[in-house]
Parts: C-alpha cells; sequence; structure tokens
C-alpha cells in the first residue's frame, strides 16, 4: 500500500519536473535548432540542416557592425561600473557615514526609476542638451548609472565581510589608501569584482530601450537593437535570421559566464586564524 | 623611547578604554601589557601604532611627538591578534610587504624575505599561500614580516594566544630569544599572568583602562599592589581572605597570627600564595592559632605538586603539598604561612608583607 503511494508519488513528480523542464527548454532547443532550419516556423522541430542562414545574416551590413557595438558599450559599461562601485563601496564600507545604509537603500529604489521606462523622456532631454545623443558614450553614461546603486551595494557587502585587521597591517606598514585598495582589498574581493562585471555586461548587452532611444544612427547601434530591424518589407519577422542572430549574439555571454566562473570563481585562501 | 602623557580614548558611546594613562617605555624594553578582558589594552597598543586617534594626551616615540602622525610614519611594526596576513599572497610577498611599500626593488626584497625567513625557519613554506600554513607556522611570518621592516618598536596583540598550550610555550621562548637578539623595543599585550611574567621585562597590570601596577615580574608577583594584582598574578589564585587587626595580631579565618607594629587595628585583607603556605598532617608545636585548621575539601594534582583546598570555617584556604604528601580528603589538616610571605591590604592597598 505504501510502497504503491510512494510509487505513484515518485511518478507524479518526475512528470511535474518534466513538464517544467520541457516548459523551459523548448525556446533553448529552437535557439539551438532554427538557426541551421532552411524553413524555421515558431516551433521547434528537427531541421533540415544548412549553415545558409549565417551567410544570408552576414549579409545584412548592420550585423557585425552591432555585435562590435555590443561589445564596446557593455566593456566600457563593465568597467566603469566596476572601477565606481569598488571606490564607493569600499568608502561605504570603511568611513561610518550617518544614514549610509538609508542613502544606499533610496539610491537602489532610484535606480530602477532612473534608467527606466518612465525617466526616458527626461534621460532624452538630457542627453540631447549634452549633446550625447548618437554616442556610445551616452549609452554608457544611462546604462551604468542605472547599474551603480546595485553594483555598490553588492560589492559592499563582499567589502564588509573582509576583516578590517589586512587593511589596518597595510596602514601601520605605511601604505597609502590606494595602496591598499590595489594590494589588499581588490584581490580580496575580486570574486565580487567578476560577479558585477559579468552582471553589468549582461545587462548592457541585453538592455533595449536605452539604446534604441539614445541611438539614431544605426552604425552605432548595439545587436540588441538590430535584432528588431530583421524584418520582410511585409512586416513579418526573419525567422531565419532572427533566431540565427539570437544564437550567434547570446553565444559570446554565455562564454564570458564560463570563462569567469573558471577563473575567478568564488575562492577565498584564509589568512586570518580565528 | 615611547612616552604616553595623559594618554586618553574614549569611544563613542562613552566607554573610556584607556583613562589618563602615563607611561615610559625603555629602549629595547620587552614590556607587557597584562590585564583581564576589556581593560583597554588593545586599544593602548593601537593607539601607539597610531590606528586608533587619542581623545586627549599625546604619544611620543624615540622623542619625537607622533601623536598626529599616521601609523605608516611612526615606524612601528605591529603583530596583529589574527595575524593577518594577506591570504591571497605567498609567504615571500607577505614578509616582503613592508619593504614593497617602501619600493625596495623586487630582487633586492625577496632576498631579504628569504633571510628573514631564514632565521625563522621558514625557508621550506616560502611558496605557500597563509591558508596552507599551520597557525604555528602562521604566527612565525607575521613576525617575519615584522622584523623585515627593521621598525623601532614592536607591537604585538596577544601574539600566543592563537596557539596551542605546548606550542605556546615553545613560541615563548624563542620570542624572548629573537627579541633578545633584535633588542628593538617591543610592547606585547596578552591576558595570561604566565606568559607575562616570563617574557617581559617591565609588566603593566590593566584595569578599567589604568596602570594598576607597574614593575619587575619579580615586584609584581611578590608584592601585588591591590587584591586585583594580587588575583590575577599568580599560576594558582591567591588567597585572599577578610580578617581583622587587634592589638598587633591578625584574626583571620580562625586563626591568630603575629603582625608586624605598624599595622593599626581595623580591618584588612590577608594575602598568601598558595605556593608560599605549607601543609602539615598535625598542628604546629607553638599552639594552634599560628595556623590555619580544617577539613581537606579538594586535591588538585599540579603535576608536580598538589593543590589542596581547605575549610576553614566559612572561608577557604588553598596550598601547595609537595609530590607524594598530598593529605587524604576530608582529613584535618593545617596551613602553616611562611614568614614573611603574607601581604596585609587594607583599603584595597598593600601595607605591608607579615
Ligand atoms: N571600536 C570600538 N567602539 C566602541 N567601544 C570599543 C571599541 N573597541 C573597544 N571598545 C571597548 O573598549 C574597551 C576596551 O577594549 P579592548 O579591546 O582594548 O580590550 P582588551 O583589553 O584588548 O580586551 P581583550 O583581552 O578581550 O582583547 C572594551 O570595553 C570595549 O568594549
Ligand atoms: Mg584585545
Amino acid at each position: 500500500m505504501t510502497d504503491a503511494r510512494r510509487a505513484v508519488g515518485v511518478i507524479m513528480r518526475a512528470t511535474f519536473l518534466a513538464a517544467v523542464l520541457g516548459f523551459f527548454s523548448l525556446p533553448l532547443l529552437w535557439l539551438a535548432s532554427a538557426p541551421f532550419d532552411a524553413h524555421p516556423t515558431i516551433t521547434a522541430s528537427v531541421p533540415s540542416l544548412t549553415l545558409a542562414n549565417f551567410r544570408s545574416l552576414l549579409d545584412n551590413p548592420y550585423v557585425l557592425s552591432s555585435l562590435r557595438n555590443s561589445v564596446i558599450q557593455a566593456a566600457a559599461s563593465a568597467a566603469l561600473v566596476v572601477v565606481l562601485a569598488a571606490l564607493a563601496a569600499y568608502a561605504l564600507s570603511r568611513v561610518r557615514v550617518p544614514g549610509r545604509d538609508a542613502l544606499l537603500y533610496v539610491l537602489l529604489l532610484l535606480s530602477s526609476v532612473v534608467t527606466g521606462t518612465a525617466a526616458m523622456v527626461p534621460l532624452f532631454e538630457l542627453a540631447t542638451r549634452l549633446n550625447l545623443i548618437d554616442t556610445h558614450l551616452g549609452v554608457v553614461l544611462t546604462l551604468s548609472g542605472g547599474l551603480l546603486p546595485a553594483a555598490i551595494f553588492i560589492l559592499k557587502d563582499f567589502m564588509d565581510a573582509t576583516p578590517t585587521s589586512y587593511e589596518e597591517s597595510a596602514r601601520v606598514f605605511g601604505a597609502s589608501p590606494l595602496q591598499i585598495l590595489g594590494h589588499i582589498v581588490i584581490p580580496l574581493v575580486r570574486p565580487g569584482l567578476a560577479t558585477i562585471a559579468v552582471w553589468a555586461v549582461a545587462n548592457v548587452w541585453g538592455s533595449f530601450l536605452q539604446p534604441f532611444i539614445l541611438l539614431r544612427d544605426p552604425d552605432k547601434a548595439p545587436g540588441s537593437v538590430i535584432l528588431y530591424t530583421l524584418y520582410t518589407e511585409g512586416g513579418s519577422p526573419r525567422l531565419d535570421l532572427i533566431s540565427t542572430f539570437s544564437l550567434l549574439y547570446s553565444l559570446p555571454v554565455v562564454v564570458m559566464y564560463v570563462f569567469v566562473s573558471r577563473r575567478y570563481g568564488f575562492r577565498f585562501h584564509g589568512g586570518i586564524k580565528r | 623611547m615611547i612616552s604616553l602623557r595623559g594618554l586618553t580614548k574614549e569611544f563613542p558611546g562613552g566607554v573610556r578604554a584607556v583613562d589618563a594613562l602615563d607611561l615610559d617605555i625603555g629602549d629595547g624594553e620587552f614590556f607587557a601589557l597584562l590585564g583581564p578582558s576589556g581593560c583597554g589594552k588593545t586599544t593602548l597598543l593601537r593607539t601607539i601604532a597610531g590606528l586608533e586617534t587619542p581623545t586627549s594626551g599625546t604619544v611620543a616615540i624615540g622623542g619625537a611627538d607622533v601623536t598626529r602622525l599616521p601609523p605608516g610614519r611612526r615606524d612601528v611594526a605591529m603583530v596583529f591578534q589574527d595575524y593577518a596576513l594577506f591570504p591571497h599572497m605567498d609567504v615571500t610577498a607577505n614578509i616582503a610587504y613592508p619593504l614593497r611599500i617602501r619600493k625596495v626593488p623586487r630582487a633586492r626584497r625577496e632576498e631579504k624575505a628569504a633571510e628573514t625567513a631564514a632565521r625563522l625557519s621558514l625557508t621550506e613554506l616560502l611558496a605557500r599561500r597563509p591558508g596552507q600554513l599551520s597557525g604555528g607556522q602562521q604566527q612565525r611570518v607575521a613576525l617575519a614580516r615584522a622584523i623585515a621592516c627593521h621598525p623601532k618598536v614592536f607591537l604585538f596583540d596577544e601574539p600566543l594566544s592563537n596557539l596551542d598550550a605546548r606550542l605556546r610555550l615553545e613560541a615563548r621562548t624563542f620570542l624572548k630569544r629573537l627579541q633578545r637578539e633584535l633588542a628593538v623595543t617591543t610592547v606585547f599585550v596578552t591576558h595570561d599572568q604566565g606568559e607575562a611574567l616570563a617574557l617581559a621585562d617591565r609588566i603593566a597590570v590593566m584595569s578599567a583602562g589604568r596602570i594598576t601596577q607597574l614593575g619587575t615580574p619579580a615586584e609584581v608577583f611578590r608584592r601585588p599592589a591591590t587584591t586585583f594584582v594580587a588575583g590575577f598574578i599568580g599560576s594558582t589564585p591567591m588567597n585572599l581572605l577578610p580578617g581583622t587587626a587587634e592589638g598587633g595580631r591578625l584574626h583571620v579565618a580562625g586563626a591568630v597570627l603575629p603582625l608586624p607594629s605598624e599595622v593599626p587595628d581595623g580591618p584588612v585583607v590577608y594575602g598568601l600564595r598558595p605556593e608560599y603556605a605549607d601543609l602539615s598532617p598535625s598542628p604546629p608545636p607553638f599552639g594552634d592559632g599560628d595556623a590555619f585548621s580544617g577539613k581537606v575539601a579538594v586535591v588538585e594534582n599540579l603535576g608536580t605538586a598538589h593543590l589542596v583546598t581547605l575549610e576553614c570555617g566559612d572561608h577557604l584556604v588553598q596550598a601547595v603539598a609537595p609530590e607524594g604528601e598530598e593529605p587524604a580528603l576530608g582529613a584535618l589538616a593545617w596551613v602553616v604561612p611562611r614568614p614573611g610571605r603574607a601581604l596585609i591590604y587594607r583599603d584595597d592597598a598593600l601595607l605591608t608583607a607579615a
């Protein structure tokens, strides 16, 4: 009796998990198969293998330049976010400022507004006045501004968790604040910095609204914007090109995740005797 | 060499961790700050290092006022209680770090690190990370890092407290020899009175941010200035018994003892180290009154001797019995103080020895 009941339980659980798995894996399957399919539809099917989609994609003059633009914008934003967030988080973690935590929470709250849809009009206005329309810098600054509060918040947690006696020890030996940051703090929070960098790149890579609004010139547009131009004159999506470009566009981020977690995975060497 | 004048450190919230402290530490001296937990030892050491800014008072090192100087310009080296070895650097890089800050060329500082490491028998460990070292090895690397920069002053915060008992004894001897050889002024913090007595040239016993007594280990051990110091110093706690002085005699715990004539009548505290009392199975010949008599309540084995606790009326009196002479539990025994070894306190100040 109990055996039967247990068996039913196992079967139900397996069925449920299979359904969930299928739900999430079908789009990925589609992404993996459609680019090689001569006539992709919105259903996933065994493709009649072809590489022709890649060739016709590369015929589009904006595809390669958009990838380059994405790399420029993502790398610059990630660099800016990591540098500024590291400095700000270090200061906020080590200096006792009254109302520090409240400030951080307010910033975090506002950050979703700053780059959100609601702020697009003022942002556009601001960018116009600053002559930042149609520049990579405009996109980088806007996106970085939105990412910074959360990045500071996460990094401050990392810095709070590293004992201050490392830094005090270096201070007694005469290290300057920047030396302490460079020699001690940054190496110790490197997993945190890697996390922030990957997260910033992924965010910028997938952002659509800001570059779409701030960039007029398709020569400057990143891949996420170009993806939305892959339609026929009649206005129907070119599924062959969209799927191929999607695959091409997501690969660098996946590769980056794997590389960074291999290289900077979460490690801590000890050295504080507890 | 190190002069502290009216040094006060008050933390936000009103805790006076160091309270109007005056202290002079001589050149090349091995100086111990001893006291119970929370008495302000670490705070005092950190104030000397420059990691805390004093609320008032001055710190001078080598005759120069350094109160306003940042830690890096005081020419001191500090070993933290947790050692604070940089986990992402190997032993060489750790030892060489002070030299790296001073812009010594890489080859020269690695040579210097290897030299210092050899002196502390760390040569085999040079390529390891701190996480791959035992506690004792980490402690020696921390020492090596402090030595490598040739400071004017060493500051050690409980350098031995993270080691196990056996290793602590070895490290103690090692530390003492090293300090002798280097002859660098050293201030070290400890809450272990045995460590302070064994290592230091002079000891400052602290309580509640003040120095209660300052002296050589022998002075502090033989003539503790207050009952607090008396209770704190010594591997077995001193007997501290309330008594009354009356006409040149002392009435304490059922015994009547002779008293030096200069003690005026009134209540006193009688202090006697268990090591300075002899245990006898029969009353002393010249009258019952000159010894504490009572039933043996506890016998503790100390290895080469026994610590015996007698119940004398309402009070407990402890004495050390040599190996093989310990009384049986529940037997009657007498504790005879050695003449001149007991200490008489009144109003928590030492009056005289008796
Ligand atoms: N940063 C701080 N802020 C507020 N109070 C502090 C701070 N650091 C120390 N104190 C207080 O100052 C007093 C002395 O502390 P300190 O660390 O100097 O003691 P200690 O003698 O080193 O004790 P232990 O043997 O436990 O290390 C304590 O009451 C402690 O609570
Ligand atoms: Mg301490």
